[in-house]
């Protein structure tokens, strides 16, 4: 793995270093009888994926700050809504939506709406099982953001706040939750 | 959107009327790994074209155009694999296109199919279903399934649907189901149910005779929801056949009206804002308002407790076809039971009972076809074939097959096809013994709804045979 695929970009397009793509020998699937009945196609491959406007969200997380958006074209029947997820344009109007700092207003507001326990994954997980999975209303906010709760066990109704991953891996893996009361972060984890 | 102005709220209008021709359909199964999926719909477009006499060579030279529900490209590793289906099937040149909308897959199709026949571009269309999912591992498959969830804010949390799903299952259990052991029950009680019906169906994948405690005992998928409550993964293929009114009597003696409409929310649960209720016309504006005394934490709609493409879907269709109360107007139902608790959300979805008083609709025993509590006829049987629980999930195909359940009622030809032993025993299955005719008597209209996952899309099918239309045209 120390060939591992890097990429940047330069002059606007993207220069790409490493191995993206391995093959690997497919075998014959066979019946116990011996009768031929198909072959394995594996493979290793890697995405180019740009977060294009949401990258300053994400960005943020690194930065232990959680952005959502806001509209504030006077035109709009909803101005004034807040978002997190964060979306660039606004759902009623189109207009490019005003970025909001949202971190004081989820350590102070946030609840767990609903959730769920579950130790299933997929293939490519890195959380670890069971995955407390938490959505959340914070006050004055439009949506229910869905994310992991790290420390405690969720309720509905429950208050938690943020955590931040110290090495970021610039996804939405970075951010997790606690119970409000959590002192000490989890491993990884800043407050 | 929140809110809606006339335009978006129009009732969609058919230029001319849409007809169900025929259907037909495969074995279904977790695995086939020594079938092809062109055998699949091979086997589905042969049994359409014998069901109403023809030869498939006959059928095929009605066709105009082709729709192709076929959801997940990844798990075949196979883009533009309508386009192999469709050179399998014989049909180059004519049209065709590929529709996907996850779960709702097969219903979009059929959606398609009629909009281009009642626009007067068919005459005839084939709508043609499938799905393959045993192509990959379970973890492979369950990132694959994650990836139709949002890349960057949903899939990256452990690459697992049941945990964008699920969440929208807890709220409702606990809100309306105000976390009852009856509660619980009357879920368990769908399961049963459904794989029950799945016996006396010989396409169907999962026939169990069970009891509520053997759902209650099942392994936790993630509470409240269980194995058995959760639908089938399945492989197999489904289609039907749609004309106008002059064509569809040419092809057969008895086509029946098809009336579809579709509604969609966001894939991302997380952005469904607060809105009011959009009401059925079986619903008035004041009955909703104690909702949240008599059900605390249920103000939000939709929240997670309702699904607003399931509303939108049935908002349309019942104004499209003229079903004022789908209890009363309807015979009997195919529901998208993906989860015994999302089968209580849509009774509600779709008016069979109000917001918060599903569970009614299977504790009155009205969802049966013979009433346990009365030993009477049901109200509304709901999912005879087994549904997605016990008959299959196979996820483009699921839409269609549904359709094509529905209309071998009405046609009063349901036990011919499954009652019939030499098909049983085409699936290398024995018809059972005591295998049980579950004809609904006198049959005239129907309902099917198609739901893709989160409630992204959700379509809505109604079939009636023409003597029994409820709106004047
Ligand atoms: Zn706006």
């Amino acid at each position: 793995m120390n060939n591992q695929a890097k990429v940047w970009i330069e002059k606007g397009a993207y220069k790409i270093k490493g191995e993206f793509s391995t093959p690997e020998p497919n075998t014959p699937i066979r019946r116990k009888d011996g009768k031929l009945c198909g072959v394995t196609n594996p493979r290793r491959l890697v995405h180019m994926h740009s977060y294009g406007g949401e990258a300053p969200f994400f960005e943020g997380l690194a930065q232990g700050r959680l952005l959502g958006t806001q509209c504030v074209n006077n035109k709009c029947e909803y101005k004034g809504s807040i978002y997190i997820p964060f979306r660039i344009f606004c759902p009623d109007c189109l207009a490019k939506m005003k970025i909001v700092d949202l971190t004081a207003k989820a350590r102070k507001t946030a609840r767990i709406y609903s959730y769920v326990v579950t130790s299933r994954t997929g293939a490519f997980n890195t959380l670890e099982t069971p995955i407390r999975f938490i959505d959340l209303e914070f006050e004055g906010v439009s949506t229910i953001l869905k994310s992991y709760l790290l420390v405690g066990e969720p309720e509905i109704g429950q208050r938690v706040k943020p955590v931040f991953r110290v090495k970021p891996t610039y996804t939405i893996t970075d951010l997790a939750w606690v119970t409000a009361d959590t002192k000490k972060p989890p491993k990884g984890f800043h407050l | 959107m929140i809110k809606f102005t006339e335009r978006q709220l129009k009732v969609p209008r058919f230029m001319r009327p849409v007809y169900l021709v025929t259907g037909g359909q495969s074995q279904y199964a977790r695995a086939f790994p020594e079938k092809r999926t062109e055998e699949l719909c091979i086997d589905a477009l042969t049994m359409a074209a014998e069901f109403i006499g023809m030869s498939p060579a006959e059928l095929k030279g009605y066709i105009h155009t082709c729709y192709y529900g076929h959801f997940a490209d990844h798990f075949g590793d196979q883009l533009l694999g309508e386009s192999v289906i469709h050179d399998r099937l014989g049909l180059d040149p004519l049209g065709n296109i590929g529709v996907k909308t996850g779960g709702a897959t097969g219903g979009s199709t059929i959606w398609e199919a009629a909009k281009a026949v009642a626009s007067g571009y068919s005459d005839c269309a084939l709508a043609m279903g499938w799905e393959r999912m045993d192509e990959v591992p379970t973890d492979e498959g369950n990132n694959y399934i994650a990836c139709a969830a949002d890349k960057d804010w949903e899939t990256p949390l452990g690459h697992i649907y049941t945990g964008y799903y699920a969440t929208m299952a807890q709220r409702y259990w606990q809100v309306f189901g105000k976390s009852q052991d009856s509660f619980r029950r009357t879920m368990a009680e769908i399961s049963v149910k459904n794989h029950g019906y799945a016996r006396w169906n010989p396409f169907a994948q999962s026939p169990m005779d069970i009891t509520v405690e053997d759902v209650l005992k099942s392994p936790v998928v993630a509470y409240p929801l269980r194995v058995l409550d959760c639908c089938l993964m399945s492989v197999g293929a489904a289609c039907v056949i749609v004309a106008d009114e002059e064509t569809a009597f040419k092809m057969c003696k008895n086509p029946l009206r098809l009336y579809i409409a579709a509604g969609s929310h966001s894939l991302r649960v997380a952005d469904r804002r607060d809105m009011e209720i959009p009401l059925l016309p079986n619903e008035t504006p004041d009955q909703y308002q104690d909702l949240d005394e008599v059900f605390p934490g249920g103000h939000r709609y939709p929240g997670f407790t309702g699904f607003l493409a399931a509303r939108m879907c049935a908002w349309y269709a019942y104004r499209m076809a003229g079903v004022k109360d789908p209890t009363e107007d309807l015979d009997f139902v195919e529901l998208h039971d993906a989860f015994t608790i999302s089968d209580i959300q849509t009774y509600e979805d779709i008016g069979i009972r109000p917001y918060g008083r599903g569970r009614d609709y299977v504790e009155s025993g009205d969802c049966y076809l013979v009433n346990p509590r009365t030993g009477k006829q049901g109200k509304l049987p709901a999912n005879l074939s087994g549904g997605l629980i016990g008959c299959m999930h196979a996820v483009g195909a699921t839409g269609i097959m549904q359709v094509v359940e529905c209309a071998l009622h009405i046609w009063n030809r349901h036990a011919e096809i499954h009652g019939n032993p030499k098909l049983w025993k085409s699936f290398g299955k024995q018809k059972p013994k005591n295998w049980v005719d579950v004809q609904v008597p006198n049959a005239r209209r129907g309902l099917a709804i198609s739901h893709a996952g989160v409630g992204s899309h959700v379509t809505c099918t109604i079939l009636m045979h023409p003597d029994h239309l409820l709106k004047e045209e």
